[in-house]
């Protein structure tokens, strides 16, 4: 497992993202991440145009509708848009290649019903 | 480590009394039972339904006779379909005490729950006086289940318990992983660990058969926390559910109510046979739990990244946290902070080495975090298995 490091507000070097296997097309947060925060990516700076929770993964590179999505160096589904590096990677651009995924709403959601 | 000598061999970490009711209608005088005795370990277990399943009676056969069970008192309504009569003779055979006590034959609830509590009592004492055997780690055996799964827990959590699993195995002792479902697209990498031919191939059709199983029913084993906690996919969740499994070869693929004759790794499959019945494989992780148990789990391993509390009736549940933001969340609740290897506080090893001790500690009169909050949750429901496997 590597790391990729970004500089903290005191300038020290605090691990952000995590890239879990060489081939991977995704990097996950190791903490939380605030909106417009720059991060480095494969040693380049880039500017996160969402917040990003703790676990939540990040594309590492602009990625096609169609591709895979690679993570610990396997297939864990396919962009369903197109996703650009530094974006968050979740429900809402990709999805499973074998079963779809149940949320429930949320209570906003429920609300406007 | 100290056990208490079963007469088939088998050596127990526990010396649990336990109040099964045979239906859902006996529930609450096996409850008044237990209550009656609290500073004891005397806890509840039971099958709800009044049809008889072959599954079920296995399974039940199975806990009763757990090596940490000591004594049993069943409780029957008197009118529903379970064997009592077969499930009291497995017991006895098994050296164990046992009572059976229908309700409808001892005036009602209030005399049921008189005569248990005397019956308890008494068999307590016995209990209080058996002595104990060393027992060493090649005759352990661990089940490992994750739930409340989030993007941490296949980083930090689940490849920590890998590692304690790996030393398990090297000792000679049983390790179990399980939930074929949380393996979709892992059966490639998977297989390619079997020890034989025949296992890779078996591992391949108990995953194939899990997504069949899924799929009709209309989605995975995926919850709407699995998503808030950055998991996308099924197939995500499962890469990440596998590290629980670490490295050694896979000896072979085991069915509910079944113990491994020899030390190694196994997986469970859980997923019913044949066209989808009685609906979810498992409808929650403490029916997972349960199956473990009765494969003759003797302490679970539980990695869970939102944060589960749940325990268990017969073994302890050992809480590995995989976020290191649940765990101080909720300490009261976690064993152990795996997600410190996230914030560059520890390594995977020293989670893994950390494992390795609690479990043993278990057996060293130590208590879990689940046992000492009085976590003893118990799911058994309605399955089906083919004919020839252990619980059919």
């Amino acid at each position: 497992m590597s790391t990729v490091n970004s500089p903290s507000p005191q300038g020290e070097q605090a691990i952000s993202l995590l890239l879990l296997a060489d081939q991977d097309n995704c990097l996950v947060a190791c903490r939380f991440l605030a909106k417009n925060s720059v991060v480095d990516i494969d040693q380049q700076p880039v500017q996160l145009a969402n917040d990003i929770q703790i676990a939540h993964k990040v594309a590492r590179i602009d990625i096609a509708a169609g591709a895979k999505i690679l993570k610990y160096g396997a297939i864990i589904g396919s962009a369903t848009t197109d996703i650009k590096r530094g974006e968050h990677i979740h429900l809402h651009n990709m999805q499973s290649d074998y079963l779809p995924t149940f949320i429930i709403p949320t209570r906003i959601e429920v609300q406007e019903l | 480590m100290q056990a208490y000598l079963r007469q088939d061999g088998s050596k127990g970490i526990r010396n649990t009394l336990l109040v099964v009711y045979l239906v859902e209608c006996a529930h609450h005088v096996a409850r008044g039972i237990c209550q009656q005795f609290p500073d004891h370990d005397v806890q509840l277990i039971g099958f709800p339904g009044c049809y008889p399943n072959k599954y079920a009676q296995a399974l039940m056969e199975s806990l009763v006779t757990h090596s940490n069970v000591g004594a049993v008192q069943l409780i029957s309504l008197g009118c529903e379909g379970f064997n009592r009569y077969g499930l009291e003779k497995v017991i006895a055979d098994s050296g164990r005490p046992v009572n059976t006590l229908v309700i409808q034959e001892n005036q009602g609830t209030a005399q049921t729950m008189l005569r248990g509590a005397e019956w308890v009592a008494s068999t307590l004492t016995e209990l209080d006086t058996a002595t104990t055997v060393d027992m060493s780690v090649d005759e352990l055996i661990i089940g490992t289940i994750c739930g409340g799964s989030d993007g941490t827990s296949g980083i930090t959590a689940n490849p920590g318990i890998g590692r304690a699993f790996d030393q398990f195995v090297a000792k000679g002792a049983t390790c179990i992983f399980e939930e074929t479902g949380e393996l979709i697209g892992c059966e490639g990498i998977m297989s390619a660990r079997a020890a034989t031919p025949a296992v890779a191939k078996e591992l391949v059709q108990a995953v194939e058969k899990a997504a069949i199983y899924y799929d009709t029913l209309g989605h995975g084993s995926f919850a709407p926390g699995n998503a808030d906690g950055g998991l996308t996919t099924q197939e995500e969740k499962s890469m990440g559910a596998y590290a629980k499994s670490g490295a050694s070869n896979i000896n072979g693929v085991i069915y509910p109510s079944e113990i491994p004759s020899e030390g190694g790794l196994y997986l469970l499959d859980v997923v019913p046979d044949g066209e989808v019945r009685f609906g979810f494989p498992n409808i929650a992780d403490t029916a997972e739990i349960i199956e473990l148990i009765s494969c003759g789990s003797h302490v679970i391993l539980f990695a869970t990244g939102r944060g589960s509390v749940v325990g268990s009736a017969i073994s302890p549940v050992i809480k590995v946290c995989a976020n290191p933001q649940t765990y101080r969340n909720m300490t009261d609740d976690m064993d152990i902070d795996a997600g410190r290897i996230i914030e560059n506080r520890g390594t995977l090893d020293e989670v893994g080495q950390e494992i390795f001790e609690l479990v043993i500690n278990m057996a060293e009169g130590g208590q879990s975090k689940s046992e000492k909050m009085g976590h003893r949750e118990y799911l058994l429901t309605y399955k089906y298995f083919s004919a020839g496997r252990a619980c059919s």
